[in-house]
């Protein structure tokens, strides 16, 4: 359904591009009198510009061509048992990297876990509570968590968070959830508080992908139309049945896609995760023990790695990492995608 | 669905919100501001240190001089801030044409099968961990070349070309088409049309897409750790591993030494002043400049 008011450059009807392509295409008959109409330079121009657009097209080519060429030789050494094997040893040349695939796994989920209830919170706060003066400030503030560089967020992490998680937070973890009797079954809380750890990177991934979720959230709680919160309202639901009802229900596959981007986010984020979470290949339950990621190792290997197979073995974690978050932001995109450009996320209304 | 159940019930009289439900209303809308609470919390923390831990170390020493060695007091990062903006300089150069290229021609010849692939392709771009945009210029430049300032501008260029070409294109679409006609109409070629009147009238908004991946790839750490590499002393030539700011507070930030830990809460906030004001300055002079055209 097709708002006239809104301008719509590519609905059919008032093209003139359409119009000028025909007389550079067509052929014509041979001029009697040469006129200097620019066709020249315009195509020049196009040339020039779809060279450009081309070029975006190249770069993911140029991207996965260099990634499959420098890592072709731990994958014909070791083939998927790379990405199975826990044996990272660069002297010995063994290579395995499940250590880092776990880390990442489980600091973005940790992130996560943290993140979409206070990123949901905020979206719906924003958009269906908080005075209209607020509005705009609020969600400023929370976008401008996004703008701060990654390793802004580290040097935080190091001197704020982590002497506070390891004096305070990780010992009252510890003594609460990490009981027998409530989650100490699990081994999640147990272990030294050392700070620099999975939970560290956890706390400090959920702070960076908040406002990630929270924009998109809000974006897709947005479009849910407004008679649909009055409906639920004239039904006699109160304001919190409202949001559940007329506006959460609507928007679920559009918060799941921020979600999603968030969790791409979190996935390749280096900087501030290799700063604070300890840099150790062995794998723990503990969330209070340091471990690593791909993306640290990544940055903390690379400059230093000498021998080929040492440099391939990381160029594969490169690529590993550079699949899975194309996959994980495509789905994003569509689930974003599916709810904003006007289709309602659930078939009944 | 438990609406719906409500509805079907022929009820005449209004009956009074349960107090279980009155309850959880305003339980919920407690939850939502105390997120919010929590969400601030550490935005505060992180601006309130970087403030105060800063302040009290940005003097002119640092602002000037070059680092001391390991474990020595003193020294600065002068080397570091003119490495960034030649590594800026190298992105923004390679970056902002094509990017705005792309963008233009998304706008004007895109709309097809083709530009839809473009599009899909610079939003992929968009997600690739800056990390691995790190290995590939690595790759591309080091590899056959020399760990360098180009390596690293090589690498930005890469992460800001995706932003600039999808705001140019929006940019561009929102001028309007009768714009074009009336240029058409006046026999001005359509790539003077493209140049002078369609991305003259969306300047600002280009500029401010710019402006967004600058500043996005201003503090960006991973893609330089192997490809400019960071260096103690003045480099000013394009083909040899260079400072960076964002290198340097990372260094410090990890060493074991208390003055060193101190210049790197004075390296970020200078890295956050320098972004914060190159985009206050960029938005000023386009406010200016464009209240003659537009």
């Amino acid at each position: 359904m097709a708002n006239p008011a809104f301008h719509r450059p590519d609905m059919p009807g008032l093209q003139p591009i359409a119009a000028t392509k025909v007389t550079t295409s067509a052929p014509r008959p041979e001029p009697m009198l040469r006129v200097s109409d620019g066709e020249m330079p315009d195509r020049i121009f196009k040339y020039l510009m779809v060279a450009c657009g081309m070029a975006v097209l190249g770069l993911l080519a140029l991207i996965i061509f260099e990634l499959l060429l420098r890592s072709s030789l731990t994958w014909h050494a070791f083939g998927f048992k790379f990405f199975g094997t826990s044996n990272w040893d660069p002297v010995n040349e063994q290579f395995g990297a499940f250590p880092f695939i776990y880390g990442t796994i489980v600091s973005s989920v940790l992130a996560l876990i943290i993140a979409v209830p206070l990123a949901v919170g905020v979206a719906v706060f924003t958009t269906e509570m908080c005075p209209r003066a607020l509005r705009g400030p609020l969600s400023f503030f929370v976008e401008l968590l996004a703008a701060i560089p990654s390793v802004i967020y580290g040097l935080w992490a190091i001197f704020v968070l982590l002497p506070l998680l390891s004096d305070h937070v990780e010992p009252f973890l510890a003594k609460t959830l990490g009981l027998p009797r409530i989650l100490g079954w699990t081994g999640l809380f147990t272990g030294p508080s050392l700070g620099a750890g999975m939970l560290a990177a956890g706390i400090i991934l959920a702070i960076m992908i908040i406002p990630i979720i929270s924009s998109i959230a809000r974006e897709v709680l947005m479009v849910v139309p407004q008679h649909q919160r009055e409906a639920v309202l004239a039904l006699g639901a109160t304001r919190w049945e409202m949001i559940r009802i007329g506006v959460l229900r609507n928007a679920r596959a559009g918060i799941v896609g921020g979600i999603i981007l968030g969790l791409g986010r979190a996935l390749g984020e280096t900087m501030a995760v290799t700063m604070v979470i300890g840099n150790s290949p062995d794998i723990s339950r503990s969330l209070f023990a340091p471990g690593y990621t791909m993306a640290s190792v990544l940055a903390n290997e690379f400059a230093e790695a000498t021998s080929n197979m040492h440099l391939s073995a990381l160029v594969e974690i490169g690529l590993a990492l550079f699949l899975v978050t194309i996959v994980v932001n495509t789905l994003a995109r569509l689930l974003v995608w599916t709810v904003t450009r006007g289709q309602p996320a659930s078939t009944h209304v | 669905m438990s609406s719906a159940a409500n509805i079907a019930a022929p009820q005449h009289k209004v009956s009074p919100v349960s107090l279980r439900r009155r309850v959880t209303d305003h339980a919920m809308t407690g939850i939502a501001i105390l997120t919010v609470i929590v969400v601030l919390v550490p935005l505060v923390a992180i601006f309130g240190y970087l403030l105060v831990r800063g302040l009290a170390s940005v003097n002119w020493a640092f602002l000037t001089q070059t680092p001391k060695p390991p474990g020595e007091v003193g020294g600065g990062v002068a080397n570091g801030i003119v490495g960034s903006g030649m590594i800026l300089g190298i992105a923004s150069l390679l970056g902002v044409p094509l990017g705005i290229g792309a963008g233009i021609y998304l706008a004007e010849y895109g709309r097809n099968r083709l530009g839809d692939a473009v599009r899909f392709t610079a939003d992929v771009l968009n997600g690739v961990p800056s990390i691995v945009i790190g290995i590939v210029a690595y790759a591309i430049v080091v590899l056959r070349w020399h760990f360098s300032a180009l390596a690293g501008g090589v690498a930005l260029a890469i992460m800001m070309v995706p932003t600039i070409s999808r705001t140019t294109e929006e940019m561009l679409l929102l001028v309007p088409q009768a714009l074009r006609e009336a240029a058409y109409g006046l026999g001005i070629p359509r790539w003077r049309t493209t140049l002078s009147i369609t991305l003259r009238s969306a300047t600002s908004g280009v500029i401010t897409g710019v402006m967004l991946a600058f500043a996005r790839v201003a503090g960006e750490t991973a893609p330089l750790l192997f490809t400019t590499l960071g260096n103690e002393f003045w480099n000013l030539r394009l083909d040899q591993p260079t400072a960076a700011l964002p290198l340097q507070v990372f260094n410090y930030a990890k060493s074991p030494y208390d003055d060193w830990h101190r210049q790197a809460w004075a390296g970020a906030l200078v890295l956050i002043l320098l972004i914060v004001s190159s985009i206050a300055a960029v938005r000023y002079a386009v406010r200016r400049g464009s209240f003659g055209t537009a």
